[in-house]
């Protein structure tokens, strides 16, 4: 089910008081956050956050057209590096090599 | 010849379900455009005045995105999912569920036909 409309968008309130508190001083610094059912509201566009993926933190530069995701759908959770096999194996090392 | 938004209408068809071979235009949509046309649902699409016909391609470009525009922006809506590298795009991107479904069996909508993976030993099978 939806989030209800009365409510708003959520948004933890740290995160948020945090990103007001840069746009006020016009400074933009990377943000770590393990906020990731944070809603994006305008307010976050131009900004960069590190966002956990229980793992590590995943950089992610915030547009326009991400306004009303949230945070997690940038940082994926899972790492798929495919099936084994020998056809997969020179893929494997390109994802690795990558990564 | 009931020709609306470029689609031809079968003529032996009621209306309300004539309409329906519009792409963007089901059941309730049909019934909608009938009732703000107000032509009888039931009447046949060959029985259509040419006054009928125009009141719906009027009423239908006016109210209502069909065919291709309707296309055009869903794919404009995955293109977007796709570019800011969120989820659902990665899953569009990869032919996968979107939605959280399974994908160790069934899923075959999205993965289309199965591709046999060489080498993979199968279960023993009943005789």
């Amino acid at each position: 089910m939806a989030r209800s409309v009365k409510k708003g968008p959520y948004v933890d309130e740290r995160l948020l008081a945090r990103i007001h508190e840069m746009n006020a001083k016009r400074e933009k610094r990377v943000l770590k956050t393990w906020s990731r059912a944070s809603t994006l509201t305008p307010d976050f566009v131009g900004h960069t956050l590190a966002v956990h993926n229980g793992n590590k933190f995943v950089p992610v530069y915030v547009t326009e057209n991400m306004v009303g995701h949230k945070l997690g759908e940038f940082a994926p959770t899972r790492l798929f590096r495919g099936h084994s096999g020998k056809l997969t194996a020179d893929k494997k090392a390109k994802v690795e090599g990558a990564a | 010849m009931a020709r609306i938004a470029g689609v031809d209408l079968p003529r032996e068809k009621r209306v309300e379900i004539g309409l329906t071979a519009i792409f963007g235009v089901g059941r309730s949509t049909a019934a909608r455009i009938l009732d703000r046309t107000a032509i009888a649902p039931a009447t046949r699409v060959r029985d259509l005045t040419d006054a009928e016909v125009s009141r719906l391609r009027q009423v239908i470009e006016r109210d209502f995105r069909v065919e291709g525009a309707l296309r055009t922006e869903v794919a404009m809506n995955i293109k977007r999912l796709m570019d800011i590298g969120c989820y659902r795009g990665v899953r569009h991107r990869r032919g996968l569920p979107l939605r959280g479904q399974r994908t160790r069996t069934n899923a075959r909508t999205r993965k289309g036909p199965r591709r046999t993976i060489a080498g993979k030993k199968k279960v023993l099978a009943k005789k």
